[in-house]
């Protein structure tokens, strides 16, 4: 059963965190990785660029419309997913609370519903 | 024609292997409604078959087979029905079928357990797991949920199916959590069972076919003491086993007009339940780890003492509050300490503990405080206690307003003319 981890937490920048916290962040993400990695489990992981960079795409008023910022303009950003495979919820919940940001922000467990091999959808089980 | 063999069998089935055979159908698919129609459409056959054929030498092993071939027959109509890629036809396809003789579904070790840990899963939403363990673990209806916790059948049915529906998609697993994992997950399934026995004393509207009420006191200690049993060791599932099976033993006092506790004729009460409530605390303070659940059985084993020495051990109860308070703080066990003060101190000592939980900050601000009806029927009977005769009968009747149960109302209202 895939699920995906949804890392939300506050936005701070590099010069708000120091190069010593970033250092250590970016540490707690490579063991995190590596474990989810080891117990073969992982299927792809990212940390996303802040919201600073993303761009957003809307067709209000029927026209397409192209605006700078986040889709939801709230405290919490989304800031990485993880795309797990693993028995079952507890497994997944297992995991999820060992991602580094959940000393500072919200992890979401998403349970998949189907995903592509190949370029061919297939159901989750 | 149903015959009265095949109905009393089926009875015996649905009352003793009802959770456990909806677990074994539910555990390997992960879905608990396709369980439950399964199971219930087994039950209907088997008053036809066994009124026909006689009683199977084994009905749990015959329910379950028949459940199964149901189950499956809805999973082949539902990839029948779409080939799209998205249909789920079980977790692990349909498995195999045994032969019905090599089914010895007590020697599978009782699933139940299984069972209460997924309807009391942290995510499932709090409000919705005692209805969903009175349902999959004991088989009541929505209709029967609903009349108890005061809510649209219709209401209740829904929130049933959303979170089995949940349970499915999101993969909750019907197993029972490690021993490290059990501090965090047990206390919930704790809190779904006496909630159970809590709504055995809310006001709810009479259930038709029954005394849904009483009932529900009944199925919570079957629970709690199939939890305690089951679990062997957790001293906390022994304390709840405990606490419902002494509160349960003054049962018989109850009913009629109101008489409060101390005021009842332990003559009444059950010597039966509470030497079997007694030797169930016995069992949880053998692991040497109080908690919240043991605490509240003490306080109930020291006022079913009474019966056998006659008086309340007041002291006891003090201390016992005291720790209560500084374990669980909750506003009732405040309360509940104040009054106990006011016997063993001085009815004004209760009444300055009262006040300043009146005085604090969120749960027990005045505002929170003032329509909490414990709070107010002790603050009455602390000021009759004090001689403040006048205050005190003002006092009780905003008690009696603040009571939903008519008995207690009453009472209050009695207190309220005998002390103006």
């Amino acid at each position: 059963m895939r699920y995906t981890l949804l890392l939300h937490y506050p936005e701070m920048d590099a010069a708000e965190l120091g190069e010593e916290a970033l250092a250590e962040g970016r540490q707690a993400f490579q063991s995190y990785a590596a474990a989810l990695q080891q117990a073969n489990v992982l299927i792809s992981a990212e940390v996303l660029q802040p919201s600073s960079s993303t761009t957003t795409l809307t067709t209000a008023d029927g026209a397409l419309r192209v605006q700078d910022g986040p889709f939801a303009d709230t405290k919490d950003q989304l800031g990485g997913t993880f795309v797990i495979d693993v028995a079952d919820l507890d497994a997944a919940i297992g995991w999820a609370g060992q991602a580094p940001s959940v000393e500072w922000g919200a992890v979401e467990i998403r349970p998949g519903a189907t995903y592509t091999v190949d370029g061919a959808w297939t159901p989750n089980t | 024609m149903t015959s009265p063999e095949a109905r009393a069998a089926a009875e015996h089935a649905a009352r003793v292997s009802y959770g456990h055979l909806v677990a074994l159908l539910a555990a390997s698919t992960g879905d608990l409604a396709l369980a439950e129609d399964a199971l219930s459409a087994a039950f209907e056959q088997a008053l036809v078959s066994w009124s026909a054929g006689g009683v199977p030498a084994k009905p749990e092993a015959w329910l379950l087979t028949v459940a199964r071939n149901r189950q499956r027959d809805a999973w082949k109509s539902a990839a029948s029905r779409t080939s799209l890629p998205l249909t789920d036809a079980g977790r692990q396809g349909s498995p195999a079928m045994p032969a019905l003789d090599e089914i010895d579904v007590d020697a599978i070790g009782d699933k139940r357990l299984e069972l209460l840990f997924t309807c009391a899963h942290p995510a499932i939403d709090a409000a919705i797991r005692t209805p969903l363990m009175l349902q999959a673990v004991l088989g009541f209806d929505a209709a029967r949920i609903a009349a108890a916790f005061a809510v649209p059948p219709a209401a209740m049915a829904q929130r049933l199916v959303r979170a089995k529906k949940r349970i499915k998609a999101a993969r909750i697993p019907f197993t029972v959590p490690g021993r490290d994992a059990m501090p965090e997950r047990l206390p919930p399934v704790l809190e779904a069972i006496y909630g159970c026995y809590a709504l055995s004393f809310a006001d709810g509207p009479e259930v038709p076919g029954g005394s849904g009420v009483e009932d529900l006191a009944g199925e919570a200690l079957y629970l709690a003491a199939t939890l305690a049993a089951l679990l062997r060791t957790e001293p906390e599932a022994w304390g709840l086993a405990a606490l419902i099976t002494l509160s349960q033993s003054r049962a018989p006092a109850r009913g009629g007009p109101f008489v409060p506790l101390e005021a009842q004729d332990t003559d009444r009460w059950d010597a039966r339940l509470i030497a079997e409530g007694e030797s169930h605390l016995r069992r949880a303070a053998a692991a040497g780890a109080a908690g919240r659940f043991q605490l509240e059985a003490a306080i109930q084993a020291v006022h079913c003492d009474r019966a056998r020495t006659g008086r309340t051990d007041w002291p006891a109860l003090r201390t016992l509050y005291t720790a209560l308070v500084a374990t669980a703080p909750s506003l009732g066990a405040r309360v509940a300490l104040a009054a106990v003060t006011g016997r063993t101190d001085s009815p004004a000592a209760g009444l300055a503990q009262l006040d300043a939980l009146g005085a604090g900050e969120g749960p027990t601000a005045a505002s929170a405080v003032e329509h909490f009806q414990p709070f107010l029927a002790t603050r009455a009977d602390l000021l009759a206690r004090d001689g403040r005769r006048a205050e005190a009968a003002a006092a009780f009747a905003e008690a009696a307003a603040a009571t939903a149960q008519p008995a207690v109302r009453r009472y209050l209202l009695q207190r309220a003319a005998g002390t103006a």
